[in-house]
């Protein structure tokens, strides 16, 4: 611990300033601040841009979300034991997560011109809209040359082995903070740049992610609303 | 049955002269903010003409309203409940108007005219209200006003494409009308239906439709949903607003803005009993030509004791009965028929109601000595200026029939009143044909001509009083989540004036002269 001050705190420390920002972040920002929740659309100010943007984007993004929870949370030791070998699994989670990442890659590249570019979209945006377009495109950039670049040069790493352990001890409170000495710097710098993106989440327009509408699937159509009465 | 009361609107065309009062007085009051301000909750249009935003009645290109399914059954013309998960359209929306459809707002860049002297006289320049930018017009909001661009804009209205009468634009034959629209508060309204969040709302006790600014999310889907295109996003708070009929007003028993400040005194506002369990059935009546009156099916007499016993046990007040009695509404479009929804074939069940105007046949067949000879009111109004398939195909679903009687009502009347005031003859049993008499007519030509204030606006009180602390509401209508949107910086130099200790009197005496306020 005395030995590496910095790497202590960057992988114990930070990583719960930014959780816990994000957690009670969002805890606040829906509690008190729940009507400026919004999508933040700009789809009134420009369209078809948005269109390929947007769409690539989210899908993207979703499929990604959910590979990082199967990467992470999902244990060698359990596909171990199902018989799939390390090639095997490599080689469905480059593929899987390469259809998806690159349709983030693309469709935030497409975001983030478009906001910079589209005059009507740029003087309508936030410093937090800025801020965050660039931020995510940083990340998913740094994100995809981690798989397809410090990946492949690095074949003696696995993240299953070291990476995904230490995130898995992050959620048991108990992580260790040598296990991410030894990962490639790409990776390192994905996963600080990430963490960061989690501690804004809350104070940006990422929090309509959690405001997903889930109730109008079940909802009538027509919807009546009654003043309190005395 | 359950029996709900609404308050509605009926728009009377004949009397419409186009003047934008209501426009500009809606905007003064509602929209003149900050990301408002391509918003018009009200606006008035040239018809036939492309429409605010463009093109809007074109629903094979919006996608707005309702249609039937396979089944029969009643769907969101934007695509059912899985189609719009499946196909990610909360990612985008790509039925979605764009703000060009409408137009980017600009202002003019007025202090080069207060710049020191140069050779030439200075101009004015367009500059995006959103961007900052100088602009190169090419349109806006009633671009095609009065029939500007005829034959371009004649052919872009969705409804020339509909009807059969052959349309010559050349100008001797040309014919407008003007047609003021508002949100319809609608029985059936597809925003509501469409708002993933459930902000949108129809109030229960007279059935206005809200967004409520604190539970909207800007999901975009009432924008689509509606096939009027009267909900609009505000770009600066990301959330969607609409007309709100002036629901304070109404809720002190005053008329709308619009409604209060129209010169022509065409629009009332009244209240109507229904029965909200039929509106779905009766919005599936598969033939558009008859949605019309399938609408009419769901308005319940406010006179017949049974109606009025259900309608206190589901909870409708007795100030509300007593107006829907006296509703100039009900009167209009149930009793006499000649009001009506605008496109019902959207099947939104729209209540705000018009009255097709008949003003330009009239001379038409009047030089030929109509007076003497009623019989050739009809086969004039068959041949009249605005043709009536036209008029159909805005107000019936394309109903020409029910066009027809209401336009042969209102001529009887005209010509009953005139035979009356200049003293001629008229063979009064000839106003039966059109379901009137000497009694209903005169009363007829008071409501529709003479107008006057207590008959065009019966609307109850609301009570907020007794369930809401009227001082701790004061001034709050929703929008104050808007930083920025204050107009109040803009005028701010009589505030200054009062914080550096000036009197009242002074800072009158200071801004006022010369007749007009200086600020």
């Amino acid at each position: 611990m005395m030995a590496h001050p910095f790497q202590f705190l960057l992988w114990t420390f930070y990583p719960y300033l930014m959780l816990g920002s994000f957690f009670f972040g969002t805890i606040i920002r829906f509690a008190f601040f729940h009507p400026t929740v919004t999508a933040k659309s700009s789809e009134i100010l420009e369209k078809k841009t948005l269109m390929i943007g947007s769409i690539l984007f989210h899908v993207g993004i979703i499929g990604v979300f959910f590979g990082h929870i199967a990467g992470i949370f999902i244990p060698k030791a359990w596909t171990d034991a199902l018989g799939i070998s390390n090639e095997m699994y490599h080689m469905f989670a480059l593929g899987a997560g390469g259809v998806f990442g690159i349709m983030a890659t693309v469709g935030v590249y497409v975001l983030c011109f478009r906001r910079y570019h589209n005059h009507r979209v740029f003087h309508a945006s936030s410093i937090g809209d800025l801020v965050i377009i660039t931020a995510l495109t940083i990340e998913i950039t740094l994100g995809m040359s981690s798989s397809f670049i410090a990946g492949p040069m690095n074949p003696s790493f696995n993240y299953r082995t070291s990476l995904a352990i230490w995130v898995r001890q992050l959620f048991m409170f108990h992580p260790d903070f040598r296990l991410m000495l030894n990962v490639p710097l790409l990776y390192k710098c994905h996963v600080v740049f990430g963490l960061m993106i989690f501690g804004a989440f809350p104070y940006t327009r990422l929090v309509h992610a959690l405001a997903l509408p889930w109730q109008y699937i079940f909802r009538r159509f027509i919807v009546y609303r009654k003043k309190p009465q005395i | 049955m359950k029996i709900k009361a609404q308050i509605g609107m009926v728009l009377n065309l004949d009397k419409c002269i186009g003047c934008h009062t209501c426009s500009v007085t809606c905007k003064n009051t509602w929209t003149n903010r900050p990301g408002a301000e391509y918003m018009w909750f009200n606006n008035v249009e040239t018809k036939p003409g492309v429409g605010y935003p463009k093109r809007w009645e074109d629903e094979s290109h919006y996608h707005g309203g309702w249609e039937l399914n396979s089944k029969g059954k009643l769907q969101l013309k934007a695509g059912n409940k899985l189609n719009k998960i499946a196909l990610g359209k909360i990612f985008y929306q790509p039925d979605m108007p764009e703000l060009d459809d409408y137009y980017e707002p600009w202002t003019y860049d007025y202090q080069t005219l207060f710049g020191p002297e140069k050779k030439h006289q200075p101009v004015a320049r367009a500059k995006s209200q959103i961007t900052g930018d100088y602009m190169d017009l090419k349109g806006g909001p009633n671009w095609d006003d009065d029939l500007a661009g005829s034959t371009n804009t004649f052919d872009q209205d969705p409804n020339m494409q509909k009807i059969e009468t052959d349309i010559k634009a050349n100008f001797e034959q040309a014919f407008m009308m003007y047609l003021p629209r508002l949100c319809e508060h609608c029985l059936n309204a597809p925003c509501v239906a469409s708002c993933p969040s459930g902000a949108m709302y129809k109030r229960d006790e007279d059935g206005i439709v809200l967004v409520d600014q604190e539970r909207c999310r800007g999901w975009r889907f009432c924008m689509t949903g509606c096939p009027y295109k009267k909900v609009y996003f505000n770009w600066r708070t990301n959330k969607a607003e609409k007309c709100t009929f002036c629901y304070p007003r109404i809720e002190e028993g005053m008329p709308t803005v619009c409604a209060e400040t129209c010169v022509g005194r065409i629009r009332y506002i009244g209240a109507i009993l229904y029965d909200a369990d039929r509106v779905a059935e009766a919005a599936e009546e598969p033939d558009d030509t008859k949605l019309y009156e399938s609408q009419l099916s769901l308005f319940l007499d406010p006179n017949d004791p049974e109606v009025i016993k259900q309608a206190r046990k589901d909870g409708v007040n007795d100030e509300m009965i007593k107006a829907a009695q006296n509703s100039p509404i009900y009167r209009m479009a149930v009793k006499e028929k000649i009001a009506f929804p605008l496109h019902p074939e959207y099947r939104t069940m729209p209540m705000v109601w018009y009255i097709p105007p008949l003003s330009p046949i009239m001379n038409y067949f009047e030089g030929r000595d109509s007076i003497n000879d009623p019989e050739m009111i009809f086969p004039g109004i068959d041949e009249m200026r605005i043709p009536v398939d036209y008029l159909a195909s805005l107000l019936s679903g394309g109903n020409k029939e029910v066009i027809k009687a209401a336009l042969y009502k209102l001529a009887m009347m005209r010509l009953y009143m005139r035979a009356r005031t200049s003293g001629k003859d008229f063979d009064v049993s000839k106003l039966g044909r059109v379901n009137l008499n000497e009694r209903t007519a005169t009363s007829l030509y008071r409501l529709l001509a003479i107008a006057k204030y207590e008959d065009r606006f019966v609307i109850p009180q609301n009570h907020k009083e007794q369930v809401e602390d009227g001082y701790a509401e004061q001034g709050e209508l929703g929008y104050d989540e808007c930083q920025g949107c204050s107009l109040a910086p803009q005028h701010s130099s009589m505030f200054k004036k009062a914080e550096e200790g000036k009197s009242t009197a002074e800072i009158y005496s200071e801004t006022f002269y010369g007749g007009i306020w200086r600020d």
